[in-house]
């Protein structure tokens, strides 16, 4: 039996290390990756809190993973459109460095 | 100790150590997504040992699968081999970032401190049968949603990369 204590102990060492990369890194590729890793934590967190209420046998609780499973499916479209974004960046600045396209900031 | 228990640890290890591995990595962007792989498959294993099987194979063939393989493509597309630019942003940022994430981490580790012992699960727990059953029914509307989410994704990735509107 795994204790959950440490499944979520894992989920919040996991989203910190993406909460790093987000944060250091410049590469806007692997900012993007490191924001997957954010989403995979938060993922690990719902299935492990839906194996601590699983339901009964006449009505299971799959809640959670209904969750997971719509994470995952914005996490794809995130993925799309951000990919589309950074071929776009790509092609106007020749580079796929965030402190290049500043043109919002103050 | 149990082998499931075991099993954990090894592959909570594998997913830290890859984790780390990208983040850190400030010199190949492909190697970086390799290790994601890593991570997304480490993960899928630990879903099986927490009984959510069919979230265990869609984390593999879409994670594991679609996504890096989109993000490499990218790479490849790019020609980024070298990530020659090394992570020199200001040092008050990096420690800012590095006292948000222990902050992080401390406060999500002390809130969950001392959970009961899980339950045994009702049989066919996490299966396709049961899982397709809630999803098109209880969750029948999230289903509709997404499906409309994933269109207009669709629709705006092929008009970012596209050269011109025509």
């Amino acid at each position: 039996m795994i204790p959950l204590d440490h499944v979520i102990g894992l989920s919040a060492v996991l989203f910190s290390i993406g909460l790093i990369g987000v944060a250091t890194r410049r590469n806007v590729i692997v900012m993007l990756m490191s924001i997957e890793l954010m989403l995979n934590a938060v993922n690990l967190a719902f299935v492990g809190f839906n194996r601590m209420w699983p339901g009964s046998d006449s009505a299971p609780a799959l809640s959670g993973q209904m969750f997971v499973l719509m994470v995952i499916t914005v996490a794809a479209a995130e993925v799309a459109v951000g990919l589309g974004i950074v071929i776009s960046m790509f092609r106007n600045r020749d580079s796929v460095d965030v402190d290049e396209v500043s043109l919002l900031k103050w | 100790m149990e082998t499931p228990l075991l099993l954990f640890y090894l592959f909570a290890a594998l997913a830290v150590g890859s984790a780390l591995g990208m983040v850190l990595n400030l010199r190949n962007t492909v190697a970086g997504a390799m290790n994601l792989v890593l991570t997304m498959v480490s993960l899928g294993g630990i879903y099986l040992l927490l009984e959510a099987y069919l979230v265990a194979a869609l984390q593999i063939m879409v994670y594991g699968g679609a996504i890096v393989v989109l993000f490499l493509f990218v790479v490849m597309l790019l020609n980024l081999r070298q990530d020659d630019f090394a992570p020199a942003r200001a040092w008050l940022v990096r420690v800012g970032s590095a006292l948000l994430a222990v902050a992080a981490l401390v406060g999500l580790l002390s809130a969950t401190r001392g959970l009961p012992e899980a339950p045994p699960v009702p049989a066919g727990f996490g299966g396709y049968a049961q899982v397709g059953e809630v999803l098109y029914t209880d969750y029948v509307l999230l289903v509709e949603v997404v499906s409309l989410l994933l269109l207009a994704a669709i629709v705006g990735a092929l008009i970012l990369a596209k050269r011109k509107i025509d």
